[in-house]
């Protein structure tokens, strides 16, 4: 660093990030503002913000942001939470630590898809879940939880919760355990060394995981359409969003419907990551290694 | 916990890993007491099990084997949150997100010591460790050296019956090694707090400590204070650790009680038997700096000098004997190679060993 400084001449290395860069520059940034400037070119002859005044006046296009975030937020929240401790009962490298760890990732490696199709032999109205409670005379009555609101939820949380443990598993191995042992040699039971080592060393861990577990859950649209009620409880934005492009050929309005997915995305990670700035952020090791 | 304790034994102290082919036991049978007030240095090369026995003393590791007893109560089946030894870390273990005061205070507030009371122990550890001033800074923001203060601070302010120290300077640079040698001995001193210093460096151990247990491949070698560790080692092992680099197989020749004559070629060696001798031949362990330039005296050694370091008060200088035996001695500054040299020590200090 001391020397680039001292030496202002062109560093021939930086011609390596070129690939990379005329990648994004095509296959994102390009992408991106060709979205947004169709979203501004609507098909009727009308004025260049009637797709945004459309969607933000006709209800069962602006309900959507509520439907989504009603799904979203409570699966992140729910994924955060019950990956937090569980990553934390994994921090060790025991044999039946790196067992259990390998048994939790697996869905990751199952599709939306593939999950939806279980969900509904298992938690179906038929599914071996509502057989073996009426087997064991426990609820009678027929159990709904396909085709609808939670449907939605517990397929998020399947398929989010590997990913939000994996991050916080590498987050939590991450912090040095000889703090712990030294709050340990202080008086600190395993509970105080959570609460006062490792949760403030974790928040910005925390909010990562949360803003990408968020961002991943808020696009949802298979398990939306297969295992919700994609007409009505669970009519989410992308699903929005797919009509206007495949089935009004509106591409225009989709474009608009895009971009104010991406906005509300936006605004929830910025607040995360805002939050997360009152809190310490820096090294999490004890001392000079 | 019993803050006047009189005494802590280790009694038999085993730990035993998991390895290759079965258990290896990384601490054997370790048997020490500790009395109150006492500064006991654990030492020895790395993997000689010393950090083992620092940590099962704290309660990090758990024992295979034997007890630990302060006065009359068994600690070693409490976990480290209810010993309350204040312990240092190798790499201080600081909290990197509370800043120094709160690190320090840690242990205090786990106590559930009021904010008044904590603030005024916390002031006045920061005081012994001189570190005035630095209260709300991060860890991140001090040197080596003050986050070690830190680390001492945040470990005796709890007020602990015992201080444990796992090789607390040995990330410090040289000079910063040296103040914090004489800063950890003026604590001691001060608050007299019984204390177990675990480290890798002789002089560290004879410079620190009332007594020194000198460990190696998780067995016991010596325990004694430190003139006794650095004048009489009890084996080769210690003594070859403790300096004495010059370690020679001789033949016995004769011996009178402790007195023993040896000879390797035209090398004659008078020595002082530091074990019953049994074979024929021994070992004979002398110190460079005994072995001093001369033109007279005992165990007269002639030889050239092959190479010499030069140290600034002497020169460091490897002997080429007529039968090509390389001996290391301290000789002036002024020594070259290639110069015609005299050497000779005391029989006192000639340490004989039996070939074991």
């Amino acid at each position: 660093m001391m020397l680039a400084a001292a030496n202002p001449r062109f560093d021939r290395a930086l011609l390596l990030v070129m690939p990379a860069t005329a990648f994004m520059l095509l296959l994102f940034i390009y992408p991106f503002i060709y979205g947004l400037a169709l979203s501004f070119q609507p098909m009727e002859n009308a004025g260049w913000l009637a797709n945004y005044q459309k969607f933000f006046t006709t209800e069962h296009l602006w309900m959507t942001i509520g439907t989504t975030l009603r799904l979203a937020l409570p699966a992140t929240i729910v994924n955060v939470a019950l990956a937090l401790p569980m990553a934390f009962r994994m921090r060790g490298t025991s044999r039946s630590q790196k067992l259990v760890t390998t048994l939790l990732v697996i869905p990751v490696t199952l599709g939306t898809v593939l999950i939806a199709e279980g969900m509904l032999t298992y938690f179906g109205p038929r599914g071996w879940l509502s057989q073996t409670l009426q087997w064991l005379h426990l609820y009678e009555g027929p159990i709904r939880l396909t085709h609808n609101y939670w449907g939605v939820v517990i397929s998020l949380v399947i398929s989010g919760f590997p990913f939000v443990f994996l991050l916080m598993l590498s987050y939590i191995t991450g912090i040095d355990p000889v703090l712990a042992r030294a709050a340990s040699t202080l008086g600190a039971s395993p509970a105080a060394q959570f609460r006062h080592i490792y949760l403030p060393l974790l928040i910005p861990g925390i909010a990562m995981a949360f803003c990408l577990a968020f961002v991943q859950a808020f696009s949802v649209l298979p398990s939306a359409v297969l295992l919700g009620a994609p007409a009505g409880p669970t009519r989410v934005i992308s699903i929005a969003a797919y009509e206007a492009a495949f089935e009004q050929y509106d591409y225009p309005m989709a474009s608009a419907i895009a971009m104010i997915m991406g906005f509300v995305q936006l605004i929830v990670v910025a607040a995360v990551l805002s939050l997360r700035g009152l809190f310490y952020r820096g090294p999490v090791t004890g001392g000079k290694g | 916990m019993n803050l006047d304790f009189n005494e802590l034994r280790l009694e038999q102290v085993t730990r035993r890993f998991a390895g290759a082919g079965g258990a290896v036991a990384a601490l054997n049978e370790l048997t020490v007491t500790i009395k109150r007030g006492e500064f006991i240095a654990l030492l020895g090369p790395s993997g000689c099990g010393k950090s083992t026995a620092l940590n099962c003393v704290a309660g990090l590791l758990d024992l295979s084997g034997g007890r630990i007893m302060l006065d009359d109560t068994r600690i070693d089946v409490l976990p480290p949150e209810k010993r309350g030894f204040g312990m240092v870390f190798q790499n201080y273990a600081l909290f990197p997100h509370m800043t120094v005061k709160k690190n320090i205070g840690f242990g205090l507030l786990m106590r559930g010591i009021g904010a008044d009371e904590a603030a005024r122990r916390v002031q006045k550890a920061l005081e012994l460790v001189q570190l005035g001033g630095h209260e709300d800074k991060l860890p991140g923001q001090l040197s080596g050296g003050q986050q070690q203060r830190v680390a001492i601070a945040r470990a005796i302010v709890i007020e602990p019956p015992l201080v444990l120290m796992d090789e607390p300077l040995s990330n410090l640079d040289a000079k910063l090694r040296l103040e914090m040698r004489a800063e950890i001995r003026r604590i001691h001193r001060e608050l007299g707090r019984s204390t177990i210093y675990v480290t890798h460096d002789q002089d560290e151990a004879l410079s620190l400590a009332d007594r020194i247990v000198v460990m190696r491949e998780g067995v016991v070698q010596q325990i004694g204070a430190p003139a006794e560790i650095y004048g009489r080692p009890a084996n080769l092992h210690v003594a070859r650790f403790m300096g004495y680099r010059n370690v020679l197989d001789m033949e016995v020749e004769s011996s009178n009680g402790n007195a023993v004559t040896l000879a390797s070629g035209p090398l004659c060696l008078t020595g002082t038997a530091m074990q019953p001798l049994g074979g024929k031949r021994a070992w004979v362990a002398i110190r460079p700096e005994e072995l001093v330039a001369a033109d007279g005296g005992p165990n007269l050694i002639e030889g050239v000098i092959d190479n010499a370091e030069y140290c600034g008060r002497d020169s460091l200088i490897d002997v080429r004997t007529a039968d090509g035996t390389v001996l290391h001695a301290r000789a002036p500054a002024s020594s070259a190679a290639g110069a015609q040299v005299r050497l000779t020590v005391s029989p006192e200090r000639v340490l004989v060993y039996p070939h074991e």
